[in-house]
């Protein structure tokens, strides 16, 4: 196991340009399924074992399925991809755009006619300006081409395809809170049910997927979905993109088989850790994850295993942390960035993220209370399960992990009156961003004593 | 403005709209061209963009302020974000913020006196493996240290 080359195969050629992409077989697998029957495309992604690259790993195959019937619908679907990227360690939705742009239209349009939707929407960070272009231009040489619009390659398909840009607001990368700002309105998740399958896009039947999980549709079509099956492990079939950051010498986005073990991807290929620092910790799936201690270090990259650790595989972003690190400065940033995303519309997010801030703010300066460290978790535990969408789990569940697996650290900052670092930690300063929401974030507002 | 640059906004916010199902989804997109116009997103620019989708200038507001990347207050010229999330701030995006702060003699958050750039701290910006990760006017500089930002600074003041 380790590297292998699905997506990012010919990286010497520049496959922006639609002859280059087809030279290597492009939209090969687009002609392939136009010619299917939209159910046989169902059972080859069922088959694949393909799990959603975007955070949770719901089978793709099996989310297309609860799509109601053509014949069952009174509205149109919809296809949404969601190009919002923007967990904190997450990186690789933008290199693929980047670098295989007609992967992910490709992609989409196969999912489109899987499911008979005629519109999709590429709904595109906001921030990734360069991304953009290259996606707009991949999509203007494909619509010149026939490949997109109206009787695509002949065959009596239509799909349009529509980017659209974000403006910042992480929560739009959550299904719903997508759609609603889609729609042209703060994007605030709605409750479930009804699912997007059911109700989405204009409370019609809508189908959304990862960039990442769209791009590999062509090559689940090409090879067939039991022989991509058969990469990978159990429960995790294919490659994935893994984006690599923090201390560790080579950092950057790694293709790699489902299985293959952190220490793989963090000390043989990423180079390990910087400056001959010990390793800390890992947070094996973007910030909002539970984190892996340097113990733990051997544990497989696919989701059964990450699970048995305690953790997830979330998007793929692994974050390598080192021994300067102080984990409640880790813990207090990683709060701040949830509270400051917060959509506010729930209470338990709302304001357990605020409180979460303030008590771990006063745990970092020592002014905290042996009670108050008992404080913080029963305030992740208040949080956890009791939120309208997952943003209120994800800010309480890692805090919760820091706590749990560095408690030594945190009981410190109470019994000495402050940071053990003394001003060395790596993360000193914790300059969060002030914004034009600041406004409304009340700082230095105190939990009770 | 001119009434013909007035008119012309509002016809690309109706050809913009009409990519929708619901002309209401071509807020987002409106208001980004609005602000484009702009530099930022004046009530009078709120105002257009309400005309040409037919709802209320408050309903507007109320969209863009949701969003980070609409200004609803006047920005410099030029816009530097500092990424501050956890893997930059691993490698050290404290010093390259603070060294900015320092060679622009602004806070983050502030706009220089002359109006020509706006010093901004930002969430993780989705370059994390290259950190420490800025963007100068939504283009991504990365890696940038510390000892990269007087000349960063310098190209800004000489464009
Ligand atoms: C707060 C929050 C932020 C999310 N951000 C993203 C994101 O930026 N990109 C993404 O693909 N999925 C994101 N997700 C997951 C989506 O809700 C959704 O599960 C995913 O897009 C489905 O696609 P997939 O099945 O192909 O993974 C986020 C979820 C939550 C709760
Ligand atoms: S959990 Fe947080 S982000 Fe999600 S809906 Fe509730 S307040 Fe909004
Ligand atoms: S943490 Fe800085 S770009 Fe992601």
């Amino acid at each position: 196991m380790g590297l292998r080359a699905l997506l990012f195969e010919h990286a010497d050629r520049d496959l922006t340009k639609l002859a280059e992409y087809e030279k290597v077989g492009g939209y090969k697998a687009l002609r392939q399924a136009l010619g299917m029957e939209r159910e046989a495309i169902v059972q080859e992604i069922l088959d694949s074992g393909l799990r959603g690259r975007g955070g949770a790993g719901f089978p793709a195959g099996r989310k297309a399925s609860f799509l109601p019937k053509a014949e069952q619908r009174t509205k149109p679907a919809y296809l949404t991809v969601n190009a919002d990227e923007s967990e904190p360690g997450t990186f690789k939705d933008r290199e693929i755009m980047q670098r295989i742009p007609h992967a992910v239209i490709e992609g989409s349009l196969i999912a489109a006619y899987e499911i008979g939707a005629e519109a999709a929407f590429i709904y595109l960070r906001g921030e990734y300006l360069s991304e953009f272009e290259i996606m707009r231009d991949a999509l203007e040489e494909a619509r010149s081409r026939g490949l997109v619009g109206a009787n695509i390659l002949g065959t009596g398909f239509d799909c349009s395809i529509v980017i659209h840009r974000g403006a910042g607001a992480y929560i739009c990368g959550e299904e719903t809170g997508l759609l609603e700002s889609l729609e042209g309105k703060r994007g605030q998740p709605r409750p479930k049910p009804p699912f997007p399958a059911i109700s989405g896009l204009y409370a019609s039947p809508t189908l959304i997927n990862n960039v990442e999980t769209l791009a590999a549709y062509p090559f689940v079509i090409r090879m067939g979905g039991k022989r991509y099956a058969e990469i990978g492990v159990q429960n995790s079939a294919g490659t994935r993109v893994f984006s690599l950051s923090g201390n560790v010498v080579r950092g950057g986005n790694y293709e790699l088989e489902l299985g293959t073990s952190l220490r793989e991807l963090v000390f043989d290929i990423g180079g390990g850790v910087t400056n001959g620092h010990a390793l800390k910790a890992v947070i094996p799936g973007g910030s909002s994850v539970p984190v892996l201690t340097a113990a733990e270090i051997d544990t497989p990259l696919d989701f059964d295993s990450m699970a048995t650790a305690g953790s997830m595989l979330g998007s793929g972003a692994v974050i390598v942390i080192d021994d300067r690190c102080c984990m409640v400065q880790l813990g207090l940033r990683v709060a701040q960035f949830y509270m400051h995303e917060s959509c506010g519309k729930c209470t338990p997010c709302r304001e357990g993220t605020r409180w979460m801030v303030s008590i771990l703010r006063k745990i970092e300066e020592g002014r905290a209370s042996q009670g108050e460290l008992d404080l913080l978790l029963d305030v992740c535990n208040r949080i956890l399960g009791n939120c309208l969408c997952p943003l209120g789990d994800a800010a309480a569940m890692p805090v919760a992990s820091y706590v749990a697996k560095f408690r030594s650290e945190y009981q410190r900052h109470i019994d000495e009156g402050g940071c053990p670092f003394g001003g060395e930690s790596s993360l000193k300063g914790l300059l969060a961003p002030v914004d034009q929401h600041h406004a409304h974030v009340r700082e230095g507002i105190e939990a009770p004593a | 403005m001119s009434v013909s640059d007035e008119r012309s906004l509002f016809n690309e916010i109706q050809e913009i709209a009409a990519q929708y199902p619901v002309r209401r989804s071509g807020i987002m997109p409106a208001l980004h061209l609005a602000q484009k116009k702009y530099g930022w997103l004046p009530p009078e620019a709120l105002r257009e963009v309400a005309d040409a989708l037919d709802v209320s200038p408050a309903y507007c507001q109320a969209v863009a302020s949701f969003y980070d990347m609409y200004h609803l207050e006047p920005v410099g010229e030029h816009l530097v974000e500092v990424c501050t999330n956890v893997s930059c701030a691993l490698v050290g995006a404290q010093g390259v913020l603070e060294a900015f702060e320092r060679e622009l003699g602004v806070h983050a958050g502030e706009t220089t006196p002359d109006g020509l750039v706006t010093l901004r701290a930002v969430e993780c910006a989705g370059g994390c493996g290259w950190g420490t990760v800025v963007a100068v006017d939504h283009r991504y500089r990365e890696p940038v240290r510390a000892e990269d930002v007087a000349a960063i600074v310098e190209e800004l003041s000489g464009a």
